[in-house]
């Protein structure tokens, strides 16, 4: 049996039906990460010892025989924002390197309980910024599919673990495309809910009224079952919606005949590549065969997306890294004159370039006398692109949309023009700031075999919709 | 400090202060108003804290109902209208005991706004005693927010070389209330500040107590050319921990204003700290003060909405306040104002008289016995009221005594003055002193008269002649021979009878 290849079903039946020990199955997952990771570099951190310990409680109760949770023994990668009690958490950053939090993200505590295995934490992009993973302070992540280019970022390394069978499944973030735009490039699945739909309670900030945590999977039916674990009210979140959680696992294969699906022109003009464009158009043509009606429509703000998104992403960011200051915990600069000096230096050796480039844009635009020009202007411009969707989704039941622009880049390629980076961005940054939901699902590869990805936006709170619509597509492919 | 108002008298009537008060006040939460922590005072420190008041990275707030409710109910206090939807923002600035690197505070959108406080002001008391006139000040808001932790810098190993921090407070609910510019001098600064804390107490909220930080107060002050309508430049007044030290901080801060411009200088806004050794306020230096607060909403929290029903079920736990019951017990009572105003120093001490007072035989008589016997003594011993050895029970006890004739007006004054030497209350004293009566055993008393009849025989003639009133000198002898037990009424009727 190839272990590492399993789904989170095939996993847990294997471990239910003691064809293996869950035990066996997660040191499988650490050989395979000990022998092809060195050249992927998806981990930074395993959490052995409680990855282990997790595996034998499950392993002792399929040996009583007992009744197993949802996720018994499925082994997990979990993005280094996401909080773990006892296992250092460093968000890709220096100035967490040393950083062990005493306490547990709530969507981590939700896995575990449903009876996952915790093997590690994975690279990502310093404090979730960035569309290459090369933002990371430790290490780039190399895409699987070709270790020349990058997997995507910023959750690079979540979808490389995937991608690469070092975990069955990954939690990720996605605050502008960080869980989809990775999923694309590596051939992966990757969902952002709706906001409110996961509690963020745990996920290091980067910016608060954007970030959303999410799976990323091998098949659209473990991406189902990983938000059907995580979601759902969580009182220490009081962004977190109230509202009961459907079994999306239950609703996947609900017919999707006559269901209307959108195409937006805006998503389909000049910079999407022509080979991208093809594969997107092949597959609505084949969401069209399974009985949906493909309906034009249009989201004429989306121009301003990404200026709007840079501006109030690096606006929250610069108030929520305000805490990194070397004063309780994490880095702090060495021979230091005083305490200005000690904040200084530590933020400037602590940080990356590129979170302080967003710290110092974020800083200006909430600045006295340029707030109304840019924070408040960019608030403006989401409400118009959030009513653009809810307009949008009177005519249809989902949104079909490339994840990218183009397949992954080179390592290196786009590091000196942090605009280009950002434009990696452009089809993702609107369903974090109209808080919708967003899946990006595997529709084909390009000539040179890289990845193609497409997404499907869906109503608020209406993730049982593109799932199904996802589900539909991938068991006809 | 005393010279320089001395020295600068004539310049100082050319000009008007203008001063507003910025003033903090803690709520009584029993946790914080983010996290379930505790919020008890004087515990080691760092042991009230969680991932979410100590800033750690991804830990998030939850609105405490409770801090909401106390916040609406001060408000209410200070005749603020209550905003249905308020915002929560973030105040950015970087300081070793803001664990976040912001505070969670509201800024456009404060919970509360359009209020005032009416104070008793100088001048009217001047012109017409008695009947004091009254002055508005309006409050501009009042919003919530959360304290910072502090700063040590002694009481623990390694001072003097490094600063530790204590992260118990961070995360306290605060209100801020914020007035008007409406106060126009250190004097009705001083009296905004008493209303305002005997207000904030009666609500129950806050103990309001400035040792323990549960109330800071900064001062924005400015002068002008009086009858000027344009405002002065003004300095913002930190650092100061007594009503009494705003009092003398402004008078320094006004005087040194005047100075300033008298000199032919120009005052320059910034944020001064009052050093209450010297009485003198000091710049501080310009680059520590050089803030933007960069405030915008906070996005972990959702907008608060106190809607109607809630309003009026917190509006229904509004008790009486000070001044409304002042008005009511003076006329219920037949009080002056000034035992009016002492019996509703606290609400605690208001409350116990009025709940002994009304279970007493009658009211007034406790009321007058406050006036007539405890404050005197209170005042010779220099204490406050809350510190009087009998209680606002041990007055009623004692006052439906005398209602009933057991004892008389004498032996309660001997009583007082006993309670008063022991430190007990009176309930105790009566019981020690072995609960005595005044006489009605009328053969004794008969023969006491008798025996001051025999020994007066010259007022004995001047009576019978008709001069009636030497009866009193009579009954006066009898109660001094009975040691004040004797009831003066039945004395006075058996004097009569053995005479006519």
């Amino acid at each position: 049996m190839d272990l590492t290849g399993l789904t989170i079903d095939s996993a847990r039946a294997a471990v239910a039906e003691r064809r293996t020990s869950a035990l066996a199955l997660a040191e499988a997952f650490y050989a395979k990460i000990g022998s092809d990771d060195p050249k992927i570099g998806a981990y930074l951190i395993l959490s052995k010892e409680r990855g282990l310990e997790k595996a034998s409680e499950i392993d002792r109760l399929a040996n009583k025989g007992d009744n197993l949770p949802p996720l018994a023994g499925v082994p997990v990668g979990i993005k280094d924002v996401l909080i773990t009690k006892g296992v250092r958490t460093t968000a890709g950053s220096k100035i967490l390197g040393n950083f062990v939090p005493p306490y547990d993200c709530t969507a981590v505590a939700r896995l575990e309980a449903a009876g996952a295995v915790v093997l590690g934490k994975l690279n990502c992009d310093e404090f979730a910024m960035g569309s290459s993973n090369e933002n990371s302070a430790f290490k780039p992540v190399h895409n699987p599919r070709d270790l020349s280019r990058v997997p995507g970022g910023s959750s690079g390394g979540s979808a490389a673990a995937v991608a690469a069978d070092m975990a069955v499944a990954t939690l990720g973030s996605d605050t502008g495309g960080s869980i989809r735009q990775p999923a694309s490039f590596c051939g992966v699945v990757g969902l952002k809910p709706t906001y409110g739909r996961v509690s963020r309670y745990g996920l290091i900030a980067f910016a608060s009224s954007l970030d959303h945590i999410g799976p990323l999977t091998k098949t659209v039916k473990d991406a189902a079952i990983m938000l059907r674990t995580i979601a759902g009210r969580d009182p220490m979140d009081s962004t977190s919606a109230e509202l009961p959680v459907p079994d999306y696992v239950a609703e996947l294969d609900k017919p999707v005949k006559g269901m209307k699906v959108g195409v937006a022109k805006e998503y389909f003009g000049e910079g999407l590549d022509a080979e991208l464009r093809s594969s997107i158009e092949a597959a609505i043509q084949k969401l069209a065969k399974l009985g949906c009606e493909i309906v034009e429509v249009s989201l004429p703000h989306t121009k301003y997306a990404i200026p709007a998104y840079y501006l109030v992403a690096t606006a929250e960011a610069s108030s929520n890294l305000a805490r990194f200051d070397g004063v309780r915990y994490g880095f702090r600069a060495k021979d230091v004159r005083s305490l200005s000096n000690m904040y200084r230096r530590t933020r400037d050796q602590g940080f990356g370039a590129e979170v302080k480039r967003r710290i110092m844009l974020g800083t200006y635009a909430l600045s006295a006398g340029y707030y109304d020009a840019y924070y408040l202007k960019a608030q403006r411009v989401r409400t118009l692109l959030t009513r653009d969707f809810e307009e949008a989704f009177k005519k249809v039941d989902a949104i079909v949309a490339p994840t990218t622009p183009t397949a992954a880049f080179k390592l290196g390629e786009k590091v000196d023009d942090p605009l280009a980076m950002y434009l990696a961005d452009i089809y993702t940054v609107t369903a974090n700031l109209a808080g919708i939901p967003g899946i990006s699902i595997p529709v084909g590869v390009t000539k040179a075999k890289l990845p193609i990805g497409m997404q499907i936006f869906g109503k608020h709170f209406a993730e049982s919709t593109i799932l199904r619509v996802a589900n539909a597509y991938d068991k006809a492919a | 400090m005393a010279t320089s108002v001395e020295r600068s008298a004539p310049a100082r009537t050319k000009y008007e202060p203008v001063i507003g008060l910025e003033v903090h006040v803690q709520l009584l939460t029993a946790s914080k108003i983010f996290c379930s922590c505790s919020t008890r005072f004087g515990d080691p420190p760092n042991t009230n804290v969680c991932p979410v008041c100590l800033g750690l990275p991804g830990a998030l707030p939850v609105l405490n109902r409770k801090a909401i409710e106390f916040a609406t109910l001060a408000a209410m206090a200070l005749n603020c209208e209550i905003r249905e939807t308020s915002i929560f923002a973030r105040k950015n600035y970087f300081y070793p005991d803001l664990p976040k690197g912001y505070q969670i505070s509201q800024y456009d959108k404060p919970l509360a706004e359009h209020g005032f406080i009416e104070i008793e002001t100088n001048a009217g008391r001047a012109r017409t005693p008695g009947a004091p006139q009254t002055k508005r000040i309006g409050i501009t808001r009042v919003h919530l927010e959360e304290d910072a932790g502090k700063s040590l810098h002694e009481g623990f190993v390694g001072a003097g070389e490094t600063t530790a921090i204590d992260l118990n407070r961070s995360g306290v609910p605060l209100i801020e209330i914020v007035s008007e510019p409406d106060i126009a001098s250190p004097e009705e600064a001083y009296e905004y500040l008493t209303r305002l804390k005997e207000i904030i107490l009666y609500t129950g909220v806050s103990d309001v107590n400035m040792e323990e930080g549960s109330l800071r107060c900064d001062a924005n002050v400015s002068v002008r050319p009086r009858g000027e309508k344009k405002f002065g430049t003004k300095t913002e007044v930190k650092n100061v921990n007594s009503f009494r030290f705003i009092r003398e901080a402004l008078e320094y801060e006004i005087e040194r204003q005047i100075e300033v411009i008298e000199g032919g200088g120009k005052i320059t806004q910034e944020t001064r700290l009052y050093n209450s050794v010297e009485g003198k306020t000091y710049g501080m230096r310009s680059k520590e003060q050089a803030h933007d607060y960069r405030y915008f909403p906070e996005p972990d929290l959702l907008p608060l909405v106190v809607d109607e029903k809630w309003r009026t079920q917190i509006r229904s736990t509004l008790p009486e306040l000070p001044e409304a019951r002042r008005k009511r017990m003076m006329s219920d009572y037949g009080i002056t104002a000034q035992d009016a105003h002492t019996l509703t120093l606290t609400k605690l001490l208001a409350d116990q008289f009025e709940s002994a007072a009304k279970a007493a035989k009658n009211p007034k008589r406790v009321a007058n016995l406050v006036q007539s016997e405890l404050t005197g003594r209170l005042k010779a011993k220099g204490l406050e009221i809350e510190q009087s050895p009998i209680t606002m029970k041990g007055v009623a006890e004692s006052a439906d005594l005398v209602e009933s004739d057991v004892i008389s007006g004498k032996m309660l004054k001997d009583l007082y003055d006993l309670a008063f030497e022991r430190g007990k209350d009176f309930p105790a004293v009566y019981e020690e002193e072995g609960r005595p009566e005044q006489s009605r055993d009328t053969s004794a008393l008969e023969k006491i008269i008798d025996e001051v009849l025999a020994a007066n025989p010259k007022q004995v003639e001047q009576y019978r002649g008709g001069k009636k009133t030497v009866s009193g000198f009579f009954v006066g002898q009898v109660m001094k021979l009975s040691k004040g037990q004797a009831n003066p009424q039945l004395v006075n009727e058996l004097v009569a009878k053995k005479l006519d």
